[in-house]
């Protein structure tokens, strides 16, 4: 619930996550421009990039996202000063977010050129491996705070393969990321090869909201206004949990970690409640399912924060928080975007100091093993 | 309440603010249209600097297909998440009596007048030279 905030907090009366180092799971960097990938990557996709660029499956130039709501979907105060888009300045970047909100870790989270969706495999394959290099060597090389993750495309699981490989030896990188709209649903058998990797690589699996895989973002067909499909986020992954949980993913990979990123946790009750209720019907359908949904989202999923649900009375949020379960959340701001997250004002409801330190910090550090 | 000097009226281009610190406090100036406006500096809903903030206009609409734009510049609108607040006394526009941003008289004075004193809150028009914003707070 929002009050009338008539003067600024003295140091003193700031919320305790202000005092506590967080770690930030949804940082997003970005190109200053597509020059930087030059070095990582071969003249013959150089080429390509530039004569003919992305190919995704959506119609028409400049109809895939951007602006939504906001130019480069940011919040209007992160454009650096020294020109280049938000998100790609690092030096900017530590002192508007890094250093003020005490950041111990920052997970990166690449979205430049529509990683996940190119069409074009072989072409999204050398750009997700320059993409993998250049967050080295532009951000965590030069901030070792901020930690990379390993992009694939899912669609060409032999290259995905292959680059988790490359990266895996590097080993710096701290989980995998993967589209949550991808061709078809996550937990097809297709896909298995990567969890296979992931799992026996101890990286967790990540999954970003967003992309376009070329199907409609709701169930029921491509809505009209941006405000609409930002709704078709949650049932998206609501979407995917459901298909990896029921074809068994973590049954059959019993040590993968999932974690879902932007995707907000206000969907989670119900969506587990029904899983489980369907469950107890249908169980003979999926004799490959040894144990509740509910018990595999519980010990396979964890759920980023960002953008958090604000229903008018704060004891709604606290049930919600209870009912998901105050060890599957990870804080993320996702900076530098306009739905950003402040970590001291983003909870409007009271926590405990042991629930903020797992929110905040603990669960992502168990997760992710810094 | 103290009267503060903050500016000089043409320090503030139309369409610009500017951000003044008054006894601790974060202020941001806005001028629109000719007249001064002064907010807390901060969102309401999480902190967002509003001297960030992008002055718009109310943008209302009878029925769909139709859209009328009023009051242009003075609905300011939140660097963050996008919440729009008067900005004439702060009130947010989807949620008036509950979520508001602080605001502050403003005067525009000219420099003689000051100078003289005692501070009769009188305004002048904005183009005068030589006149200076003044925030009560
Ligand atoms: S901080 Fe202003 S709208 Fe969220």
């Amino acid at each position: 619930m929002s009050e009338v905030i008539d003067r600024p907090l003295r140091d003193d009366e700031k919320p305790a996550g202000t005092r506590l180092r967080i770690v930030d799971c949804d940082v997003h960097p970005s190109l200053h421009s597509l020059d930087d990938l030059n070095e990582f990557l071969p003249k013959r996709w150089q080429q390509h990039l530039r004569e003919y660029g992305s190919h995704l499956r959506t119609p028409y130039l400049f109809t895939t996202p951007y602006p939504r709501s906001s130019p480069l979907i940011a919040r209007r105060d992160a454009w650096p000063p020294t020109g280049g888009p938000p998100g790609s300045d690092l030096t900017f970047m530590q002192k508007q977010h890094l250093d003020p909100l005490d950041v111990e870790f920052g997970i990166l989270q690449v979205l430049d050129l529509f990683i996940f969706s190119q069409q074009n495999l072989e072409f999204g394959a050398a750009i997700q491996r320059a993409i993998n290099d250049w967050q080295l060597a532009f951000w965590s090389h030069r901030d070792p705070r901020l930690k990379a993750s390993i992009l694939v495309g899912q669609d060409g699981v032999d290259l995905a393969i292959a680059e988790i490989e490359r990266c895996a030896k590097i080993g710096e990188y701290i989980q995998i990321n993967v589209s949550p709209r991808a061709n078809e649903p996550l937990g097809r058998r297709r896909y298995w090869p990567i969890y296979e990797r992931a799992e026996a690589l101890d990286l967790p699996l990540g999954i970003h909201v967003g992309g376009y895989g070329g199907h409609a973002p709701t169930g029921g067909g491509w809505p009209s206004y941006y405000v609409e499909e930002h709704q078709s986020n949650a049932h998206t992954i609501a979407a995917q949990l459901a298909s990896l949980v029921i074809e068994g993913v973590p049954e059959r990979f019993p040590k993968l970690k999932i974690v879902f990123i932007e995707g907000g946790f206000g969907w989670i009750p119900s969506a587990v409640w029904r899983m489980d209720q369907h469950f107890e019907r249908f169980r003979s359908e999926v004799p490959h399912l040894k144990r509740k949904p509910s018990e595999y989202v519980r010990e396979h999923f964890w759920f980023t924060t960002q953008p958090i649900d604000e229903p008018d009375e704060a004891r709604h949020l606290r049930a919600l928080i209870e009912w998901v379960g105050v060890d599957r959340l990870l804080f993320s701001s996702d900076y530098p975007h306009w739905d950003f997250d402040d970590p001291r004002f983003a909870f409007k409801t009271p926590l405990t100091e042991a629930e903020r330190k797992k929110i905040f910090s603990s669960n992502a550090r168990a997760v992710y093993k810094f | 309440m103290a009267r503060h000097i903050v500016a000089r009226t043409t320090e503030i281009p139309p369409g610009g603010n500017k951000v003044v610190d008054i006894a601790g406090r974060d202020i941001v100036v806005f001028h629109v249209n000719g007249e001064f406006f002064a907010l807390l500096n901060r969102c309401p809903h999480e902190g967002a600097p509003l001297e960030k903030a992008a002055c718009v206009a109310r943008l209302t609409s009878p029925e769909p297909g139709v859209y009328e734009r009023s009051r242009v510049g003075e609905m300011l609108r939140c660097p963050w998440h996008g919440w729009e607040f008067d900005m004439r006394n702060g009130q947010s526009w989807f949620d008036p009596k509950r979520v508001k941003i602080r605001s502050y008289p403003v005067a525009v004075e000219r420099g003689e007048e000051l100078q003289k004193g005692p501070y009769v809150a009188e305004t002048f028009a904005v183009h005068v030279e030589d006149s200076y914003v003044i925030v009560e707070v």
